[in-house]
């Protein structure tokens, strides 16, 4: 079994409003050194399957098809095996 | 002429109603709802799409309504040139199943907003545009995410194939950043697809339809279609 970690992320040319909003609160806090304040998107689930590749290739299109917008976001999987429970 | 037509409902939708009441009561059309769980469009000439939040807009606006079954219908509808009009949540759910191109991202300010706004119709051929008395309309709108967004080159296409329908303006028609409510790229409030059969919008025009309410610009683009519409 695989623990997916999926990051959907808008995509860098795409104005990011909800960061822009905490990049301007950081200003106001008086952090000087923080910038480029992106706000993304983690989904977790698990996988029930045994190897690897086949969890890769159903996570891939779970987020083709439902979790991200290919015209607005790009998204990042992280697998992690566990075991059985 | 008379018209069916069908008004989808989904777990979320909030301007089913609106739509149905304009469409059967005050054009006097055959209107019927469609569930968002059947697959029959009931032999409807027109799907409207209505406003709402479908699904609770979780993961994003329209994302879910999608994958309803009712959907797979209203595809295969569109795609053999049934007319398919989506309203707010139902423009959304129909970049969302890729029937028209971008999609609609926050809004610009972050707000959710809710207020009367002039859109003008810059399209002189379409079925909701060909025949309004006037141009620029005053409508309302209301959502969160409105800012219509799409690349460059999707957006030169949308251009040079004269797909945009409405844009945000002043009292007057004049077209800039200052009438943007949500940030939507150059203002556009309203498409179509490539082959002029399905229609989004992200202002009211069945909020703007009814005297009793004050305002009945909005009916002009229901006449429109109505006008237009070859069976």
């Amino acid at each position: 079994m695989y623990k997916a970690k999926v990051i959907i992320k808008r995509k860098k040319s795409i104005l990011d409003p909800q960061g822009k909003a905490a990049g301007h609160g950081a200003v106001l806090l008086g952090f000087k050194n923080i910038t480029n304040v992106r706000i993304d998107k983690q989904v977790e689930f698990l996988v029930n399957v045994s190897d690897e590749e086949t969890a890769r290739q159903e996570v891939s299109e779970f987020c083709v098809k439902l979790l991200s917008n290919p015209t607005m976001e790009d998204f990042e999987i992280n697998l992690e095996k566990i075991d059985e429970a | 002429m008379k018209l069916k037509f069908g008004v989808v409902v989904f777990p979320g939708s909030n301007c089913d109603h609106d739509s149905y009441n304009v469409l059967k009561h005050i054009l006097d059309q055959e209107t019927v709802y469609l569930w968002h769980k059947d697959t029959d469009l009931q032999n409807c000439d027109v799907i409207i799409l209505p406003g709402g939040f479908s699904y609770g807009d979780y993961i994003r606006t329209g994302a879910v309504a999608k994958l309803s079954p009712i959907m797979n219908s209203v595809i295969d509808f569109a795609n053999k040139g049934g007319i398919v009009f989506g309203i707010c949540n139902g423009f959304q759910i129909l970049t969302e199943c890729n029937l028209l191109p971008g999609t609609l991202i926050k809004n610009k300010n972050l707000k959710f907003i809710c207020k009367d706004i002039y859109v003008t119709a810059v399209n002189e051929i379409s079925l909701l545009t060909k025949s309004l008395e006037k141009k620029t309309l005053l409508t309302p709108i209301a959502h969160g995410e409105g800012n219509y967004f799409t690349d460059d080159e999707t957006l030169k296409s949308l251009e040079k194939n004269n797909q945009v329908l409405f844009r945000y303006s002043s009292s007057k028609g004049e077209i800039s950043d200052v009438c943007n409510p949500n940030g939507s790229i150059q203002n556009i409030a309203g498409i179509m697809n490539k082959n002029g059969n399905v229609f989004g919008m992200m202002p009211h025009p069945e909020r703007s339809s009814d005297g009793l309410l004050g305002k009945t610009d909005g009916l002009q683009i229901f006449n429109s279609l109505l006008q237009n519409f070859i069976k």
